[in-house]
């Protein structure tokens, strides 16, 4: 080799100094860090331990135990004032808040990709309607929607002897939506296993009709059989209770009284309006969620698939759909997770969900605010980390495998 | 290969001039054809969305102009029942009222104050938001620095200067609304930009500490953290040192916006290829110089939409401030819709349609703003 | 693979007296060291990038190095100016030695010019801006003086006139050119090139090569990875064959096209030199 060593290969380096050594330096940042929020959070505590000693403020987690005392009219599970403890009241509220947030989830999903699609319509009307619809609804506050919804709309209904009615078993009123509600028959359980049957029966067949297609190039009515499966086995199911003589679902419909209705199920006007405000608001952003990732495949997608010559449904189906999917689901999951946190808006309502009935009342009649704001927080926190860890799992799996 | 009865060799001689089209493919009924009528499920659509359109906008129509009233002293004037006609919105409400909605109960001899704050702020953000504005390094340092200090004093008032103090329960309305949210752009940007940096730090322990931090308050309700400042900033004061009302919903929605703006600025970080830190280092340039001079300049360009789109998303959430008890422009609206001299039946109604125009007016407006910067980025640095 | 012709003619063995006789190396023979690499070693993660890799650079020689992708032949100069962190091994650049001290990384870099693959022009300032951007804050430079000296280099890359547009409004060979204008400006006494013709249209190889001799002429001590043998051919006083991130081999390059000694090297000219 022409190259030569010119110096003596065991040589030392010379000495860095560490004022210029990056390592040290960055060392000395973070220890600085670590002191600086050390020392805050040392103060922080000391200041609120002395405050909560002066305010003779209880500390621990002891009062879930005590008895509320305070009722809460709306709630998924058995709750009383006389008995129930703060402990339950925490569970009414985040109960009642995962209650509105998947209703309001799912109503919102639909609602959004209908107007998502409709944004990409050929059709002018129909995709200025969808544009006009979007870009109003997302550029006024949440609250102020809820507000509307709640104090001028609801409220403003007849009352309930002047109930609006829906045939003879909805109505609408002051006092909130009546609907039927449903009564499970003892044997009603054979319904839920009739669909299941249906919906395993129909993956089957797609598996089988899969191989099949990669055996031998037939394809199978996958979409048919599946329909018939997932809803045939059920109401097969009830038509033969039906002729046992087993009624397996009755339905107990509200009644109108002279000043009031009795029976049925009723959803109050603080609920109605949440889940209408949440929905309609979140809908227009999941619309323009949905709409970026349509088009974010592009249109060389597309053509590539049609030269191939396949028809539009597969193009849509084998091509678009997955890729659109790839780029919708992360942003849809974060207007979900968003959805969860603005139903804490529910306090300006009056709905009595996590924040309301926890952060609202508890923390008013503790005064334990560190322990309850703690807990509150926690919980939001834990729903919003749990979802991006499913999420991040989604992403390594969908990822493309690019160099 | 057969050529058939086509000459192998051909060079054209004349060139085809152009022509129009014909009428299938262009002109108004051409379109209407395309656009609404292509196919018999499309023409149903077009008839669905028109029929939406007929049930939702004479009504509106009828209630914002056609039958609202336009000026009154009180509730008489809203009343159908008085005037003898249906009522829609009742604008006289709202000029009577505008005065309330604007500065909440800011003393009326002082309320130069804040028009002067509303002009400095104007000037602030247009020097911001116009891209080839002359000198926007010292327009910078006017909004980030010399802006919130003049605003403070002007509404606080400072009595050795002449200006009598206004303690900031009397501020209220859309006074307070904007204050908010440009406490919240002020501090979280410089903050967000920090976060952003520490995140991509290549110490471990100052990553940890942005990445706790960022996803802390992204993960929690903005209606928590307001109650969190509200009950629990007091607590971590010393015993004597008490906190204006108004600041502590300010620090909430200070932390809470910059986490968001931290990730905003992350993303336009990240889209700085390599090779602009390779290029700077090449050149010798300290790490200090390579983030101001090359990477920060770049990044905070491209995410100027993102910013504006945060800013809007803090806009509409200060209204959360009224929850806990800060008289913003929702907050007097609520209490101005319940004052007995306006009982009358749409007053709620066109409380908050009024409400809904300002919100709206100002989201939509910036919304534009950042759709027009996001092509314009795009278009490139070809200027 | 082994049984592929090879076409350029098998010699009984490379001759190591060759460089010697070189004009141009009694030229470099006594002038001082500019840079030497001693046993250098590098790893990305359990991946062996450089290894074992021993390099002297006379002031004033020009080495042109080249070698299949992946052979760590970019590594190797991005070790030079520290954008790579050597694991083991010396570096010593015009007598200061690299190491983790921030401040000899400063005057390294000070010293050694580099010019990108992809340009990596500031697009945010113009041409003139990104010439002036480290004498001023590097070299604490007055901004007149600057400007003076970027338009200098300027107009010796022949692009005087494109001073004030922005780098996204040229075309590749002359950002390339504006690149190589830019290092200049910083008076370096070393430049690395890295790859500088690959992201260029056919068209424009020539005005950044022609550039680049012009470079050569005034007696830089230049470290170029290039595929361009031609340039290699014209000006190099050394080529070097980088395979698997050792030196395979080193020569003149008339000997080095003439007569390979390597088994890869004349495969991967047979590759190469169609």
């Amino acid at each position: 080799m022409p190259t030569q060593l010119p110096a003596d290969p065991a040589s030392r380096p010379p000495r860095v100094s560490p004022l210029y050594d990056p390592r040290f330096r960055g060392a000395a940042y973070q220890i600085l860090l670590l002191l600086a929020v050390g020392l805050v959070a040392w103060i922080a505590i000391g200041n609120a331990a002395e405050n909560l000693r002066n305010a003779r403020v209880a500390s621990g987690f002891g009062f879930l135990n005590n008895t509320a005392g305070f009722d809460v009219n709306q709630t998924v599970i058995p709750f009383t004032a006389a008995t129930s403890t703060y402990g339950t009241a925490f569970l009414v509220g985040l109960t009642n808040t995962l209650m509105v947030s998947v209703i309001g989830i799912v109503l919102a999903t639909i609602l959004g990709f209908t107007v998502g699609v409709a944004r990409l319509s050929p059709n002018w009307i129909v995709r200025t309607l969808a544009t006009v619809y979007v870009e109003v609804l997302r550029n006024i506050p949440l609250l102020l929607q809820l507000l509307f919804w709640y104090v001028a709309v609801l409220a403003s209904l007849p009352s309930a002897r002047d109930s609006y009615a829906l045939g003879t078993s909805v109505f609408l009123n002051q006092r909130g939506l009546y609907l039927p509600r449903p009564l499970l028959a003892a044997d009603a359980w054979a319904l839920p296993i009739a669909l299941a049957i249906g919906l395993v029966g129909t993956l089957a067949f797609r598996t089988y009709a899969k191989r099949e297609q990669a055996r031998t190039g037939r394809r199978l009515p996958v979409l048919t059989v599946g329909l018939v499966l997932i809803l045939g086995l059920p109401l097969l199911a009830y038509g033969v209770l039906a002729l046992l003589g087993i009624a397996p679902v009755a339905l107990e419909y509200p009644v109108k009284g002279t000043f009031n209705l009795r029976g049925g199920m009723q959803l109050y006007p603080e609920f109605v309006a949440l889940v209408l405000g949440l929905t309609v608001y979140t809908a227009a952003f999941i619309a323009e969620v949905v709409r970026a990732g349509i088009q974010a495949v592009s249109k060389g997608q597309t053509e590539a698939a049609r030269a191939l010559g396949l028809q539009p449904g597969p193009t849509m189906r084998l091509v678009v759909i997955p890729q659109a999917m790839r780029v919708i689901v992360p942003p849809l999951t974060s207007q979900f997770l968003n959805l969860t946190k603005n139903s804490s808006l529910a306090v300006a309502i009056g709905y009595p969900d996590l924040v309301q009935v926890f952060m609202g009342t508890v923390l008013n009649q503790t005064g334990q605010a560190v322990e309850v704001v703690a807990i509150t927080m926690a919980v939001y926190l834990t729903i919003s980390l749990v979802t991006a860890f499913v999420m991040n799992l989604y992403n390594r799996r969908v990822a493309l495998i690019e160099r | 290969m057969t050529a058939g009865a086509q000459p192998l060799t051909f060079v054209r001689r004349e060139a085809v001039p152009a022509s129009a089209p014909p009428s299938l493919v262009a002109g108004p009924l051409a379109w209407l054809r395309r656009n609404l009528f292509s196919s018999p499920a499309n023409a149903v659509m077009t008839l669905a969305a028109l029929a939406v359109i007929a049930l939702v906008v004479p009504p509106l129509l009828r209630f914002l102009v056609i039958d609202a009233v336009w000026t009154g002293q009180n509730r008489d004037a809203c009343r159908p029942e008085v005037i003898g006609r249906p009522v829609g919105a009742c604008w006289a409400f709202v000029a009577n009222k505008i005065n309330y909605f604007v500065y909440g109960s800011y003393p009326i001899e002082e309320r130069w104050r804040p028009n002067v704050f509303f002009a400095l702020m104007a000037v602030g953000v247009g020097w911001m938001l116009w891209l080839d504005a002359p000198k926007r390094a010292w327009g910078a340092l006017y909004f980030f620095v010399v802006f919130p200090v003049v605003s403070y004093a002007l509404l606080a008032g400072v009595p050795a200067l002449g200006l009598s103090s206004v303690p900031t329960s009397l501020w209220g309305g859309m006074l307070v609304t904007l204050i908010v949210s440009l406490v919240g752009i002020v501090a979280s940007l410089p903050l967000g930009i920090l976060l952003a940096l520490g995140r991509r730090s290549r110490l471990p322990i100052v990553r940890l500490f942005c990445v706790i931090f960022i996803e802390f308050w992204r993960g929690v309700p903005l209606i928590t953290v307001l109650f969190m400042a509200n009950v629990m900033l007091p607590l971590f004061l010393p015993g004597d040192v008490t906190i204006d009302r108004l600041v502590r919903p300010l620090v909430g929605i200070a932390l809470f916006s910059a986490a968001y703006m931290a990730e905003t600025v992350r993303g336009g970080l990240q889209a700085i290829p390599r090779g602009q830190t390779e290029g700077a280092m090449s050149l010798g340039l300290s790490p200090w110089h390579r983030m101001r001079l090359i990477i920060l300049p770049q990044a905070l360009r491209i995410v100027i939409p993102g910013i504006v789109n945060s800013f809007i998303a803090l806009f509409k959430d200060t209204s959360l401030v009224s929850i806990v008890g800060i008289f913003d422009f929702i907050r007097t609206i609520e209490s101005a819709r319940v004052d007995p001299t306006w009982a009358a039946p749409t007053v709620v109604m066109t409380g908050y349609a009024f409400a809904a125009l300002f919100y709206f007016v100002f989201c939509f407006g910036m919304s534009r703003y950042a759709r027009f910067m996001e092509r314009r980025l795009a278009a490139g640095q070809t200027r | 693979m082994a049984s592929s012709p090879v076409p350029t003619p098998t010699l009984p063995e490379a001759d190591p007296d060759l460089a010697p006789r070189n004009t141009s190396a009694t030229r470099l023979a006594s002038a001082p060291t500019a840079v030497s690499l001693e046993r250098v070693n590098k790893w990305y993660g359990a991946f062996h990038v450089l290894r074992d890799v021993d390099l002297t650079v006379r002031k004033g020689e020009r080495i042109v190095i080249c070698g299949p992708s992946g052979s760590g032949k970019s590594t190797l100069i991005r070790c030079i100016n520290r954008l790579e962190e050597h694991q083991a091994g010396r570096i010593v650049v015009d007598g200061i030695e690299l190491t983790n001290d921030l401040k000899r990384i400063d005057e390294i870099r000070r010293e050694v010019g580099m010019v990108f693959q992809h340009f990596n022009l500031f697009p945010h300032l113009t041409v003139l801006e990104n010439c002036t951007l480290a004498p001023i804050w590097v070299k604490k430079m007055p901004k007149a003086e600057a400007e003076a000296i970027a338009m200098q280099y300027l107009t010796r890359v022949k692009i005087p006139n494109q001073a004030h547009k922005y780098p996204g409004q040229l075309s590749g060979g002359q950002q390339q050119r504006v690149a190589i204008a830019r290092s200049l400006c910083m008076a370096p006494k070393i430049m690395l090139f890295d790859e500088p013709t690959s992201a260029l249209d056919p068209e424009m190889v020539k005005e950044v090569l022609d550039t680049m001799v012009g470079l050569a002429d005034e007696g830089m001590t230049m470290l170029c990875v290039t595929h361009e043998m031609g340039f290699a051919r014209q000006v190099a006083d050394r080529v070097i064959f980088m395979d698997e991130g050792q030196i395979v081999e080193s020569n003149t390059p008339e000997a080095f096209f003439r007569a390979p000694a390597h088994e890869r090297t004349r495969l991967f000219l047979s590759q190469i030199l169609h």
